[in-house]
Order: structure tokens, then C-alpha cells, then sequence
């Protein structure tokens, strides 16, 4: 499908790849290659920032331009690459401390100011580059070795930070699996906004297993619903299970039981401006719930790049300024004249 | 150009403007009586309408009146003035020609009504553009509507309450001058002591006007007056941080980048950010981060994707920033980062002028991280070092500081406009070869990577702030990271190449060396010019250029018996100077008042050290 012709092999680097053996930013850095395989973009315009965290490692192993930052702060730097060149494809890697904690700012206002980027948040809910610290995104209880008698705070959940700073893509997958990794990433990357896409990824050393209740092949079907636009919400094994809305909440019902039948499921709308059911879905979890995944919120917004360039020629079609010598004569100014050069006590400092 | 000889706020002009009955001749002479009372010379011209009973709001009814105060011996009160506080559009009209170009005019934008600007006979909704007063610094002020919600409590009828609106002016004028209240309320509570409720209500304006002064941080119009024999040329007003926007978008234009500012609004930096955000006719972009960290940090994506990136702030900002230098510092990009400095350390006195940042400049980051340092010294030539800096970013691949401080960066001064064709070419290394580029191949002579920025096919490639080694790769190599570390100081070192020797302001050799940096330019010349016509020996070295330092440095301070290094701070410059040029005796003039030098301590402290 492309005519660039573009193989994998394409967008590996010359470094070897150092995540630890098992880790899920294998998979994630393979579906990142292939999406942009399938991109039919030249390979140039591609940067990819990232901050610090072993996520974040990510750039050096992309043969593209690349820019491994400053924790936290990798948004504001892609926010500057992007607003300085809105043609570039720019994508953004970072982690849960990397996003959630450290950059949690800038991580809101990028979302906020709508820049036309991709944010992938790996998300294992543990500091594994420090050796196993909890994360703004570890459960509340969780034990680790800054919290040996449980952490006695909430988590963030990062799909509501993005509603929260009005968002216009929220996608959600997992590590190993390939397909629905390629599926969403390819829709972030065509979204003209900021795409967030939270992957759940699972850190072998530090947190193995976290995500392990939703991810479980053999739970898969119950506790995970792969949403697609325009189609029913349904899940399990034969998919006789969706959800319904009832009294202003999601509720999952069985089809045939209690005069369910298909047309009550609910059909998946991510364009919907309004965030509220795409909040819920966001929401939904185990036990209760399956979790939500793929593209749950793409909805059109003005775009900050896209604007900023319109704004600068908008002004420049009707300028009275159009170089710096007119706009240092412009205002009053006067002439002197008749005056004799006189011999300079002291050196001229402007012409040095 | 630059032999500033009166130095600002030794003298001001201020002249109250408005309404015969606006009471503009009692705020003028409180304001006088409070700045004599404090030890200031003054002088004042009452300015009465000539029709007693001229119709409000004409140009006919203004009444005014003028105060010139200074440090020194004060004998007119002043042909111009520098400060213009206008109640209405008339007083506007009537003291535009009393104006000192560039000054600073604080007004009632209540009043600025229609109805208003058609009793003054302004013919368009823009009064100061028919005056001619375009390039002046404006503070528009709501005073009417602030002295209606002051006195809301009073139970005063609405002619009563308007009545005060000129204690309003009085208490915001007394805040940017450093006037205290305390005689002006005596005053009042004297005059009025029959009337509790109007001394009440006067004093409460009084204090609110005051408050808004602190509270909007309204700076000290400052100002430089120019001897009478200029160069000929075409002139124009200019403060130094207009002049830092304008030297940043001539360094755009010459090295034909796109120009890019990320930052924060900062006190007293964010007017860099306004000129320049006002600028989208020459395509600045400029972006407006949500905090001092994404200023920096959008910048150096920026330079990154291949703009001429600046970020500007102020001391505290710069704190902030300091791992975001220390990162284009490691990933060798351009970058300018302006600091225009405030009293210090934290909030500190951020309305006030020091020079206390330049330690944290050179060296307030992690690690070995230098960056080239310069220091602007009038407000015009923050111009050219704005510029300079630019150019030595854009050239040398490294951050560039530029310092100048809040007295600078609001102080105005006329400035025979340059030429863009007599400015000096900027050649940004960008990358020309895929086929042999290397992230950190550098220039055998200058020390420089080259610049290649994404879209250029060919030339992928990773940067970060991790060490690396010659291609780009992660390095953690103990001799790749002793020889980078030594390397990155020598690039900085190299740029000695670009920045002139020292020239000193009078002899080569002598009994004293003035030594200074930076803004207090102004009052150290005029220091040394006085010392030299009273026959002494002393000769003035002023540093623009502060890391690297010009080439000569030792060499000239080795012609001088006595070295004094002046500078608003306890002594960072000094301490440098000792680092870096060994073996000399520095004594030292500090002074962290907030305010800038005076010629007379200055020369009462050289007076001394001559006689030692």
C-alpha cells in the first residue's frame, strides 16, 4: 500500500535494543515501526521525543530523527518541534511517572492546546528505570520499595486526564496485542489533534503481571471490550454480552435475559463531542466492568500547529511591516542633523 | 551614542493632568512636598488653565502641574516631562507637546470615552496616535471605576466619590516612586480634620491607588538623557526590552531562520514576550508555555526542528530552566535564553533592578555545563547583543544567556536606528553532506557539531541528553566522557574568536581601573568621566562579553595599580574575575538596594580608594 516501499527494517536503528528480555516496549517499538511502514510518509519527517524512564529509550532505537529529552518534559519539546514545523509526524513516548508525575503539566496543556501529535503512555504502573518505586498510576495499598506498607493514595487514571484537558483522541491497548496496537495507532497517527494512546504494558522485572486480570488470554473475552466506531459494545466468549445505559450509568446485560436484545447495546460513537459516555468507558473496570479498549474518543477540534501557521499568514496578507528595517523606522522617530562628528572618549559598544 | 551623561531618575519630570476640578495642583504638591520631605531637590510649575471657567473635558479646562525631582541640584522643573498623569483625553491633547520622547503616560481609561475624546476635538478613537505618541510607554489605569469600588462602603453621593479619584493617581504614582504615604495622610487628616468621613475616604483611595501600583507590579519609568551632540542620523526611543524583541527578529531575518519564543510571563521580562507576540507579521512564532520549564523546553524542540529559538525570563525563571540549559548544553543546539534580572534571591523584588543572577548564569547548573555568557549595558544595545547572541548560538551550536535586568529592560533611551544591511551576516552550520555527518563531528577549529534538522532526508539521526559518542550513540565510556566534558568547555572558551578585545573608556594605564558589567554601564561612565575632568587617573573597563572574557583581559588590568569592580550584588563578577584572572587585588563597590548606582557614591568610594 505504500509507494515509499518502506520495510521494517527501515525504521530500526543501528543500536541494539536494551530493554530487558520479556519486556512489552518490544512489541510496542515493533507496532510504532509497522505503523509507520504503513504511513506512506517519508522517513525524515519523522521525529520521535521522549523523556526519561525506560520507555523513553525509545528514540535510539527508531532510524529516525530523534530527541531522548528530559524527564517529564518530553510534550513541551515535541510541543516546540511541532509548533516550529507543523510538516513533521511527530511522536511522543513516555511513561506513567514520565507523564502522570514529573510532566504531569505539561502532559495536560499539550492535551489542552490540541497540537497535532501522537503521545504514547506506556503505562506499567511502576517506576522501573529507579528499580521498583509506585507510580501516580499504582492502586492505592500497592506495596513497592517507597511504599513497603502500602501507598495510601489514589491512582490517576490517565484516559481522564485527557478528558478532563478536553481531549480530542483517547485510545487504549495493550502491549501484546499486536493487532488492535496497530489498529488504534494507526487511527491516532491519522487523528489532526493531540492522540494519546495508553498502552498497558507489562515491566517484567519490577510489575510483572499487573495487567495480567484484564490481558489473560483466558479472561480475554469477558474482561476486555475492543470498541470500534459504529458498532455495538459487546463482549465475551460469544458475544452475548454488552453494555446498556441505565438511570445515567453504564450497566453490562446479557442478551436474552431480562428482554435484552441487540438493539439495546449500545453502538460505540467516538466522534460524540460530548465526553460523558467516552468518561464512562474510560471508567469501566474489573470486576465489574470489562476495560475499555481501542479508540475511545476522535472528535474534530481546531488544531494549535494548524492554527498558529493560519493566524501568521492571516496577518501577513494585510501587513504594513514586512521586514526588520521598516519595523524599526515605524513609530515616531526624528532626525538630527548638523551636527559635527565628534572624537569618541569611549569605545563604541553597538558595532562590536 | 553611548556617553550617557544624566542618568536616569537623578532627575523626573512628573506633571499631573486633568480637569480644573480634578484637583491635579493639590496631588502635584503632595507628591513635591513628599519628595522633598525624603531628600530630594525639586522644582514645580503649576500649569493653570487659562479660562478659569472652561467647559469640562476641553482641551481649554486642563489644569495641570509639573515636578522635577532629583538626587542632585534641581533648577527647573523641567522642560519636558518624563512621566504624564492624564485624568482625560484633553490632558492628552494639551500636554503632548510637554512630552519627553518615550515617555511614560499613566491615564484614566474611564475617561476615555467618546463623548470625552469629541470634547478634546480628537477626530479618531485613538488619541495618542493623533498626538504623536505612539512609541510612548502607556499605562492604562481604570481610575474612576477603581475609586467608585474603593469608596462603594461610604455611602458618599457620586460627585463626592469622583472628587477622590486624584488620590488614586497620587497613591500609584507615590508606589512606582518609592514615595511612603505617611505625610501625604497627614496632610489630609490636618486639612479635613472637621470632616472624618472625607479624610477617611481620601486616605482609603490613597492606600487602594498605592496597592494596584504594587499589585499590577508597575515598574519605575527610568530614563537616560543623551549629551546634545549626537551623530547625525534617525532616531527613535527605545527600551531595552523592546530592544532585545527587535535584535532577536534581526537576527531571524539575517540568518534567515524562522524566529520562535517560548515563555512565561516573568516581571520585569514579559514585554519581550508581548513585542514579540505582536511581531506575526514578520512570522515570529511565539508560544506562550504553561510554565518557565515548557518556555525553555518548546524552545529547544524548536531549535531542534531548525528555528532561531529564545526563550526570556527572570531570575526565578531561570532557576527553573536550569536542567532544560543544561540539556541544549548536552544536545549542542542553539538556543538564546534572555534573562532580564530582578532583585533576588526567590519572589525577591521583582519591580527592582540588581545584578545578582550572574553566578546562577555560569554556573547554577548540574554538572560541567557551560554555556557563552553576554551582558547588555544600555537599553539600546540590547539590541546588538540580543543580536550577538543569536548569532553565536546560530554559529557555535551552543545556548547562549544574555543578562540584562529590569532597569534595562524599562529604561528608555533615544537610539540612532541601524541599518539591517550594515549588520554582520549569521551562517547557521547546517548540515550539507548526509553522506559524512555525524551528530557530534565537530569543527577541527571551532569545536562545533553541524545542524541537521528533521526533513532533511538523509540525515537521521538521535540526540539526547545522555552522553554520547561521535555518531549519536549512548556512551558511557570513561575517556569519550572526559574528552566531551573538555571539549564542550573549549567550544564555549573558542568563542573568544567572535567577541572584540577590551577597550578601555580613558588611558591604557593609571592609578585606578573602574571595572563594571552589564546596566550599570550609564553610571559607571559618567563616574569616570566626572573622576577624569577633576584630573584623576582612572580609566573605566566595562564587560559585555562575560564568559568567554575578551582575550586581553589580563593584559589591560596589568597597567592599573588599583582594580575596583562595581556591580549591584555582593560580588559574583569580582569573585569571577578572581577565578579567572588570578593574581590581581580586586576590591569592590556592591550595592543590593534595588536600585541602581548614583555617580556620587560611586565616586565617593573611588575618592577613597585613591587616597589609600
Amino acid at each position: 500500500m505504500s509507494d515509499l516501499r518502506y520495510n521494517i527494517k527501515d525504521f530500526k536503528s543501528e543500536n541494539e535494543v536494551r530493554w530487558c528480555p520479556g519486556c512489552g516496549d518490544f512489541a510496542i517499538l515493533n507496532a510504532v515501526q509497522r505503523t509507520m511502514v504503513n504511513m506512506n510518509i517519508p522517513r525524515e519527517k519523522y521525529a520521535v521525543i521522549s523523556g526519561i524512564g525506560c520507555s523513553s529509550r525509545f528514540p535510539y532505537y527508531m532510524n529516525t530523527y530523534g530527541f531522548h529529552t528530559i524527564h517529564g518534559r518530553a510534550a513541551a519539546i515535541a510541543s516546540g518541534v511541532k509548533s516550529a514545523n507543523p510538516d513533521l509526524n511527530v511522536w511522543v513516548m513516555s511513561g506513567d511517572g514520565d507523564s502522570m508525575a514529573i510532566g504531569g503539566n505539561h502532559f495536560i496543556h499539550l492535551i489542552r492546546r490540541n497540537i497535532n501529535l501522537n503521545l504514547i503512555l506506556f503505562n506499567n504502573r511502576i517506576y522501573g528505570l529507579t528499580k521498583g518505586q509506585y507510580s501516580p498510576t499504582s492502586d492505592r495499598g500497592f506495596k513497592t520499595k517507597t511504599s513497603p506498607f502500602g501507598t495510601i493514595e489514589d491512582p490517576f487514571v490517565p484516559g481522564q486526564l485527557v478528558i478532563g484537558a478536553r481531549g480530542t483522541f483517547f485510545g487504549r491497548s495493550i502491549d501484546g496485542n499486536m493487532k488492535l496496537n496497530q489498529q488504534v495507532l494507526m487511527e491516532a497517527a491519522q487523528h489532526n489533534g493531540t492522540s494519546v494512546v495508553e498502552v498497558l504494558q507489562n515491566c517484567v522485572i519490577y510489575n510483572s503481571g499487573i495487567h495480567s486480570a484484564i490481558t489473560d488470554p483466558l479472561h480475554r473475552a469477558d474482561r476486555q471490550l475492543m470498541l470500534e466506531h459504529g458498532k455495538s459494545m459487546l463482549f465475551g466468549e460469544e458475544n452475548e454480552k454488552g453494555l446498556v445505559f441505565e438511570k445515567g450509568k453504564l450497566k453490562v446485560a446479557k442478551i436474552g435475559e431480562n428482554g435484552v436484545t441487540i438493539d439495546d447495546i449500545l453502538v460505540h460513537d467516538a466522534n460524540e463531542p460530548d465526553p460523558g459516555l467516552h468518561l464512562a468507558l474510560i471508567n469501566m473496570q474489573l470486576p465489574d466492568f470489562p476495560v475499555a479498549f481501542g479508540v475511545i474518543r476522535s472528535v474534530a477540534a481546531p488544531v494549535y500547529d494548524v492554527e498558529m501557521k493560519a493566524q501568521i499568514k492571516h496577518i501577513q496578507q494585510n501587513r504594513k511591516i514586512t521586514c526588520v528595517d521598516e519595523l524599526l523606522n515605524s513609530g515616531n522617530t526624528w532626525e538630527v542633523t548638523g551636527n559635527e562628528p565628534e572624537e569618541q572618549e569611549c569605545p563604541n559598544f553597538e558595532l562590536k | 551614542m553611548k556617553d550617557a551623561k544624566v542618568i536616569e531618575l537623578e532627575e523626573v519630570a512628573i506633571r499631573f493632568s486633568g480637569d480644573s476640578g480634578d484637583g491635579m495642583q493639590l496631588t502635584g504638591t503632595l507628591f513635591s512636598d513628599a519628595s522633598a520631605l525624603l531628600g530630594n531637590d525639586i522644582s514645580t510649575f503649576p500649569d493653570y488653565p487659562s479660562e478659569i471657567r472652561a467647559p469640562l473635558g476641553t482641551v481649554g479646562g486642563v489644569s495641570g502641574f509639573q515636578v522635577q525631582f532629583g538626587q542632585k541640584q534641581v533648577h527647573t522643573p523641567g522642560d519636558f516631562a518624563h512621566v504624564l498623569i492624564a485624568m482625560n483625553p484633553a490632558a492628552i491633547k494639551a500636554n503632548a507637546k510637554f512630552m519627553n520622547p518615550g515617555g511614560t503616560i499613566i491615564y484614566d481609561s474611564d475617561s476615555f470615552t467618546e463623548k470625552n475624546l469629541k470634547k478634546a476635538n480628537f477626530t479618531t478613537d485613538d488619541p495618542f496616535a493623533e498626538c504623536k505618541l505612539v512609541d510612548y510607554f502607556k499605562i492604562p489605569v481604570p481610575i474612576s471605576s477603581l475609586t467608585k469600588e474603593s469608596l462603594k462602603d461610604f455611602g458618599l453621593d457620586n460627585k463626592s466619590v469622583l472628587r477622590s479619584k486624584n488620590m488614586f493617581a497620587l497613591g500609584l504614582v507615590c508606589w512606582m516612586f518609592n514615595r511612603p504615604l505617611d505625610y501625604i495622610e497627614e496632610f489630609i487628616s490636618t486639612k479635613f480634620a472637621k470632616k472624618p468621613v472625607v479624610v477617611e475616604s481620601n486616605i482609603k483611595v490613597l492606600h487602594d491607588g498605592f496597592n494596584y501600583g504594587y499589585t499590577m507590579q508597575h515598574m519605575t519609568p527610568s530614563y537616560i538623557v543623551h549629551p546634545a551632540n549626537i551623530e547625525n542620523g534617525t532616531y527613535r526611543n527605545v527600551n531595552g526590552n523592546h530592544a532585545t524583541a527587535w535584535g532577536l527578529l534581526a537576527a531571524a531575518e539575517k540568518s534567515k531562520l524562522d524566529l520562535f519564543i517560548g515563555s512565561y510571563p516573568i516581571t520585569p521580562a514579559t514585554e519581550i514576550l508581548q513585542a514579540l507576540a505582536e511581531r506575526k507579521d514578520l512570522g515570529v512564532k511565539s508560544f506562550q508555555a504553561e510554565d518557565e520549564i515548557a518556555g525553555i523546553a518548546s524552545a529547544i524542540g524548536a531549535s531542534f526542528a531548525g528555528n532561531l529559538a529564545v526563550t526570556t525570563t527572570s531570575g526565578p525563571g531561570l532557576a527553573l530552566k536550569s536542567e532544560a540549559i543544561g540539556l541544549a548544553v548536552m544536545a549542542e543546539l542553539p538556543l538564546v535564553i534572555v534573562n532580564v534580572q530582578r532583585g533576588g534571591p526567590s519572589t525577591g523584588l521583582p519591580t527592582k533592578t540588581e545584578q545578582s543572577d550572574l553566578m546562577q548564569a555560569l554556573y547554577g547548573r548540574n554538572g560541567e555545563s557551560p554555556v557563552v555568557i553576554l551582558a547588555a549595558s544600555t537599553p539600546s544595545d540590547c539590541f546588538w547583543y540580543a543580536f550577538k547572541a543569536a548569532k553565536i548560538a546560530l554559529e557555535r551550536m551552543v545556548p547562549v544567556i544574555l543578562l540584562t535586568d529590569g532597569f534595562l529592560g524599562n529604561g528608555t533611551e533615544p537610539w540612532k536606528i541601524p541599518k539591517m544591511a550594515d549588520l554582520p551576516s549569521i551562517s547557521p552550520r547546517i548540515a550539507k553532506d548526509a553522506a559524512s555527518f555525524n551528530a557530534y563531528k565537530r569543527d577541527p577549529e571551532i569545536l562545533a557539531r553541524d545542524w541537521a534538522i528533521p526533513g532533511m532526508p538523509g540525515f537521521e539521526h538521535r540526540i539526547g541528553g545522555l552522553e554520547k559518542n561521535i555518531t549519536g550513540t549512548v556512551s558511557h565510556d570513561p575517556e569519550n566522557h572526559q574528552v566531551n566534558t573538555e571539549i564542550r568547555e573549549e567550544k564555549v572558551q573558542r568563542v573568544v574568536d567572535m567577541i572584540p578585545k577590551m577597550e578601555l573608556c580613558g588611558d591604557g594605564d593609571g592609578d585606578v581601573l573602574v571595572v563594571g558589567w552589564g546596566g550599570t554601564y550609564g553610571h559607571l561612565i559618567s563616574t569616570v568621566r566626572e573622576l577624569r575632568k577633576e584630573g584623576k587617573n582612572v580609566s573605566l573597563a566595562h564587560f559585555n562579553y562575560i564568559k568567554p572574557l575578551p582575550e586581553n583581559t589580563a593584559e589591560v588590568f596589568s597597567k592599573f595599580k588599583k582594580i575596583i569592580v562595581c556591580e549591584l550584588n555582593l560580588g559574583q563578577f569580582a569573585s569571577y574575575l578572581r577565578d579567572k584572572v588570578p593574581g590581581k587585588e580586586y576590591h569592590q563597590y556592591n550595592k543590593v538596594k534595588g536600585l541602581p548606582f548614583t555617580v556620587n557614591e560611586l565616586k565617593q568610594s573611588i575618592y577613597k580608594l585613591l587616597e589609600d
